[in-house]
């Protein structure tokens, strides 16, 4: 059976203005979709058609000598992770467990804010930011580069923040710092963040 | 405050490029202000908007005085930042400014090439003599050159460029990609054409579809400037 993309958790403009209708038109409707068109072709007639989405991650991953399935699987993955964690009107600030947990790591959500970021735009290249959390809640921000997922290392992320220059080129072009800002204050679903966090320490 | 030495990129991208590494980069304009030096942004040889409609001027300027001018500033900040660690005897702080140097020295090298390897539709012209004949030599025609390098280019996963490099060994012409800004010195290939895969250098015209980009971009290729560098690498 191939694979089929969800939908996205909200309508195409409904990020705006800080993330455009058409950006969402290209980057969910062209880049996801290719990688996952992709992805199909590649699994057809094989066994991974049989695993999960993650279970074809982890096998193609083939301990860091990754197949071809792999750039396109992974991006499958990570793209749909991507939209789980933005809303409509988000940003803010989280709250509870999560709260308490990103003071512990980091010292502040300013500090977390900032090492954030600081990933993001040392991802030189294409890749992503990521939130990682261990099972005793302990959290730390890493940084892939193109496809690469902490899911490869065993690890169980809860926030991510695409920063391919397709994630914002066609909003502020070369502007990424400000892409980041606008991720961080205005986009952030810390609702589904906490969820996560409370998977991952269950 | 940084010494005013000019520092020579090729230290910085291994040993094996040194010799195609430092002819490149002494290639790079500086200069010294204030007794500080630094890498300067070259001019594009044309206006922002002569490649059009191939590659648009939005694009050009970006590209040039955004994307571009970024690797120099980075690059001259993360080299002062160097000579005042060495100065200091500070090997903990050098190392850590390897990554910064690699990347915005690269990216510096490669564009300053880019620019070179275009021109205006109407002034380009096919490649013909010496260089024409090593490449059906080597790959039968130019069309099938030129399908060669843009399938192997399209295929790069990320970002990164596609070259077409001289082998300083075998003076076999040789098609390679690079991530991210990863000098094609540094595979022991001296650059003779290249061409930008980033999204920046053609996402706002192509959007996702790079082979579009690929395929149009040919129309543009200054083939002239790539035989003067075939005949230099082969000197």
């Amino acid at each position: 059976m191939p694979f089929t993309l969800p939908p996205l958790p909200y309508a195409m403009d409904a990020l705006e203005p800080h993330m455009s209708k058409r950006t969402l038109e290209f980057h969910y409707g062209k880049h996801h979709q290719a990688y996952l068109d992709n992805m199909n072709k590649q699994i057809a007639g094989s066994e991974l058609e049989a695993k999960t989405l993650e279970g074809v991650v982890l096998s193609s991953w083939n301990n860091g000598s990754p197949t071809p399935v792999f750039n396109n699987a992974a991006q499958v993955w990570n793209h749909t992770f991507f939209w789980e964690n933005m809303k409509p009107n988000g940003g803010g600030a989280p709250s509870g467990k999560l709260a308490d947990a990103i003071n512990a790591s980091f010292g502040s959500l300013d500090e977390f804010k900032a090492q954030f970021k600081n990933a993001g735009a040392t991802q030189f290249g294409s890749g992503w930011a990521w939130l990682v959390a261990d099972k005793a809640g302990k959290l730390t921000v890493e940084k892939t580069p193109n496809a690469v997922t902490p899911l490869v290392e065993g690890k169980t992320p809860i926030l991510t923040m695409d920063v391919w220059e397709h994630a914002y080129y066609l909003d502020v072009q070369n502007r990424r710092p400000d892409y980041m800002n606008t991720f961080v204050e205005k986009l952030i679903d810390w609702e589904a963040v906490a969820k996560r966090f409370e998977a991952a320490t269950a | 405050m940084a010494s005013g030495r000019v520092i020579n990129l090729a230290r910085f991208l291994g040993r094996a490029a040194e010799p195609a590494a430092a002819a490149q980069s002494s290639a790079l304009q500086y200069s010294t202000v204030g007794g500080v030096a630094a890498y300067k942004l070259p001019d594009l040889p044309y206006d922002h908007s002569a490649l059009e409609p191939v590659i648009s001027g939005e694009i050009m300027e970006l590209h040039h005085k955004k994307h571009h001018a970024a690797y120099v500033t980075n690059l001259n900040k993360a080299l002062e930042e160097y000579a005042d660690a060495e100065s200091n005897k500070d090997l903990q702080k050098m190392i850590s400014l390897q990554s910064a140097i690699n990347f915005n020295g690269g990216g510096h090298i490669n564009h300053d090439i880019f620019w070179t390897n275009l021109c205006p539709e109407k002034d380009a012209a096919p490649p013909s003599g010496e260089l024409l004949a090593a490449i059906e030599a080597k790959w039968g025609s130019l069309d099938k050159f030129t399908a060669t390098f843009s399938a192997k280019t399209a295929a790069v996963q990320g970002s990164g460029w596609g070259w077409l490099g001289l082998n300083k060994e075998t003076k076999a012409l040789e098609i390679a990609t690079c991530a991210n800004q990863d000098p094609l010195a540094a595979k022991g290939l001296v650059p003779l054409l290249g061409i930008d895969v980033w999204e920046h250098a053609y996402y706002l015209q192509y959007k996702n579809v790079r082979p579009d980009y690929l395929k149009a971009i040919w129309k543009v290729v200054n083939w002239e400037n790539v035989a003067q560098r075939y005949k230099a690498a082969k000197a």
